[in-house]
């Protein structure tokens, strides 16, 4: 395949689509498939098969991202035409939707596309997601993928790839935000003769489904990121880590490894250059651990999922050792579209030292919830309050949650702040790898931070102690808080073990493990006054718990 | 840390344990892999995914093929909460327990399933009809709480919906 192979299958497709009256999409994302989107796809095709005039394409497609609304239809997405919306789609609504194709819109099951949820926001990751088949290469090649990686292998070096993502200024959307060049870098800069590229696709916070929704909407573009990543640093081998509780991500990763090979844009040779990439999937096994790059590739070499303490980092000495590059799913996402319009471009989106966009599942305690992909720097307010439609039933916002068990709650005063990873942190939570949780007032903070812990503490790896002994301690104490049986004395213990598990722990599970504590402390700390006995009525104290779990 | 590199072709060296056709899966796989020790989890996989669970027997028959000591099999087998070393019941529900599912209500369908049924996550009733599970996260936040029974993902539940939908299998 070449520049112009890949010109000709976009131009047919765009001849298609001219030649069809309507195209209407389905989501068959795993969400609006639990809700019954395959029926609702089936019924479409149904009628568009004994339709006697013909030209209705039908088409699966990926997240629409209003997931609470599913299943979602939409009409004519084109740029000649205007889209139509349609939520809560039932397999019987497929008859009168179907005969309204052509006349007035069915207004009962209508969702408008003018609301902030869809119009505040800013695709690049996303971009194709709820518009292609991604279970269809051609679809992906039709909207400019793969360019630009022919592009790259056939008219740039790799020093010119890695000019450009850092150009870009990208930073990683796996938690840690550290600068995606300066990592290519050190991995091009290694002298050995093997490498390796890894996708961490372990997505292991509970409560975020971004990297999920990538890998189901548009598999291709996270492989022709990790092809082009291969590309720059001089790798020929790759890995997606990819968790076992997604199985149809793996299934369309799968497929989607199957036909790039088969037309070269994967594999040996690629665009008939000297380049070779081969793509493999490891399976997780249900640890989150294991989302830990050091973990990760214990994991992938058939080991227990146990950090090692970094240096030496896996740019340096990785997977058997050689220097592997690892990146997220939504890192890698961004690549084809920063080589297709340069780190100037994408540099000029989001802020200074947060470029870009930044993709976020928004869930919990929320009108709209689902995933949103949206500008770095935007308001948290405009995400909860316009995006999100604010809290249902009407109750009071109470807190935000992001970071997941490394992360913290942010409560109203801070809804104003402009979501940065620096402002995040500074603020006493995370950027994280995405995932947004709204509660209200129902919400004890207390309970959150003990959910938290009970999460950290049976994910502890247990190799080392203040992690594995430190969670369960905390855990113990969060209890007795929650619980009412706790006195000034056990809180006191608790911020001191915080401190130390936070300084002592091996890797970032431990290190990250008091967070919720720490941030529901610093904005919520009445909640945790108003459930301590005063000292005089204080129990006496339960057995010791040891480390065992 | 280093076990053997990508590529370090083998063959068989052993019988699978009987002439159940199911163990071709698992020596399909195994083979795929050369036979190298990083193969480990994928063939536990494949094993869970033939036979439900990891018997004895399996986790001696990979150890001896892919030349690995028991223990470390073992050690790997326990490590990973997918895997699971006890038969499931003829069903399964898994509860999902992530923080979205938690904020909407999963402790409701989990006490509900504790009344009706009598078993907590991680355990199968005593006639073997049902296991219960939980896990962390099925990635359908946007529904939430979710379960998944017998593979298929169910959304936005109640104590309610979801013991109706479990009275018409169980
Ligand atoms: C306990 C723990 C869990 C993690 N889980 C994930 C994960 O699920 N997905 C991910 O991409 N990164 C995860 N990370 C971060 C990775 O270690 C690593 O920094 C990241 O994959 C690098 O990619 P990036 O630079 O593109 O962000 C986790 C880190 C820790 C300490
Ligand atoms: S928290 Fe339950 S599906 Fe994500």
């Amino acid at each position: 395949m070449n520049l112009e192979d890949l010109a000709e299958i976009a131009e047919q497709s765009v001849e298609a689509e001219k030649s069809q009256r309507h195209c209407v999409r389905v989501c068959m994302a795993a969400s609006c498939q639990s809700s019954g989107a395959g029926a609702v796809l089936e019924g479409l095709r149904q009628h568009a098969k004994q339709d006697a005039d013909g030209g209705v394409h039908v088409k699966p497609v990926g997240c629409m991202g209003l997931c609470s609304a599913g299943p979602l239809v939409s009409v004519d997405a084109t740029e000649s035409k205007t889209e139509v919306m349609y939520k809560d789609v039932k397999p019987d609504d497929t008859e009168e939707l179907y005969a309204g194709l052509d006349g007035a819109p069915l207004e009962r099951l209508r969702c408008p596309t003018d609301i902030p949820f869809f119009a505040c926001q800013q695709r690049i990751v996303l971009k194709n997601s709820g518009i292609i088949d991604p279970e269809n290469l051609d679809d992906y090649i039709a909207a400019g993928g793969y360019s630009s990686l022919v592009r790259a292998v056939t008219e740039m070096t790799p020093a010119d790839v890695l000019r450009e993502v850092k150009q870009s200024g990208l930073r990683g959307r796996g938690g840690g935000g550290y600068p995606a060049g300066l990592k290519w870098s050190t991995v091009a800069m290694a002298p050995e003769p093997h490498k390796f590229v890894i996708c961490n696709a372990d997505e292991g916070d509970p409560g975020a489904f971004m990297d999920r929704a990538v890998l189901e909407s548009d598999p291709h573009r996270v492989l022709e990121g990790m092809a082009l990543a291969g590309y720059a640093i001089g790798a020929e081998h790759a890995y997606v880590y990819i968790r076992a509780e997604y199985p149809l991500a793996v299934e369309r990763l799968k497929k989607a490894i199957k036909q790039a090979t088969k037309k070269g844009l994967l594999g040996r040779r690629i665009s008939d250059t000297t380049f070779n990439f081969e793509i493999e999937i490891r399976l997780g096994a249900g640890a989150f651990v294991c989302g830990e790059e050091t973990a990760l590739m214990a994991s992938i070499q058939g080991l227990r999922g146990q950090p090692r303490p970094r240096p030496p980092y896996p740019a340096e000495e990785g997977l058997w050792e050689c220097p592997t590059l690892i990146n997220n799913v939504e890192t890698l996402a961004n690549i084809p579209s920063i080589l297709a319009r340069g780190g100037d471009w994408f540099k000029g989106i989001g802020t200074e030292t947060s470029t870009g966009t930044k993709v976020f599942a928004l869930a919990g305690r929320i009108a709209h919830s689902g995933l949103i992909e949206v500008p770095m720097g935007i308001r948290l307010r405009e995400i909860v309050e316009q995006i999100g439609g604010g809290i249902p039933d009407g109750r009071r916002f109470k807190a935000v949650q992001t970071g997941g068990p490394s992360g913290g709650c942010l409560p109203e005063e801070h809804l104003d702040m402009s979501v940065e990873y620096d402002t995040l942190r500074s603020a006493g939570s995370i950027m994280g790898s995405g995932g947004m949780i709204v509660m209200d007032e129902t919400s004890s903070m207390v309970d959150v931070a003990r959910y938290f812990m009970e999460f950290c503490m049976t994910e502890s790896c247990g190799k080392c102690v203040p992690c594995r002994a430190g969670t369960v301690q905390m855990h113990e104490l969060l209890d007795k808080i929650a619980e009412g049986r706790a006195t000034q004395a056990d809180l006191d213990l608790l911020e001191e073990l915080c401190d130390v598990v936070q300084a002592t722990s091996l890797c970032g599970l431990g290190q990250t493990a008091p967070n919720p504590v720490l941030s529901t402390l610093r904005y919520f700390r009445h909640e945790y006054d108003e459930k301590l006995r005063p000292e005089s009525e204080r129990l006496p104290p339960l057995p010791v718990v040891t480390g065992d779990h | 840390m280093l076990m053997d590199r990508p590529r370090t072709e083998r063959t068989a060296v052993v019988a699978p344990p009987d002439d159940d056709k199911r163990w071709k899966i698992i020596d399909v796989t195994m083979r795929r892999n050369g036979y190298a020790g990083h193969a480990l989890i994928e063939t536990l996989h494949a094993v869970q995914s033939c036979f439900g669970y990891l018997e004895d027997r399996s986790l001696r028959y990979v150890a001896m093929s892919l030349q690995l000591p028991l223990s470390k099999v073992y050690g790997v087998a326990t490590f990973y909460h997918l895997f699971t070393l006890k038969p499931q019941g003829e069903h399964t529900c898994v509860i999902c327990t992530g923080t979205a599912c938690y904020i909407k209500g999963s402790r409701g369908l989990v006490s509900a399933i504790e009344a009706r049924y009598g078993v907590n996550p991680g355990q199968t009733t005593e006639d073997n009809a049902l296991s219960v599970l939980s896990a962390r996260c099925i990635g359908s936040c946007g529904v939430a709480p979710t379960v998944v029974l017998d593979g298929d993902v169910l959304g936005e539940q109640t104590p309610d919906s979801l013991i109706a939908e479990l009275q018409e299998i169980v």
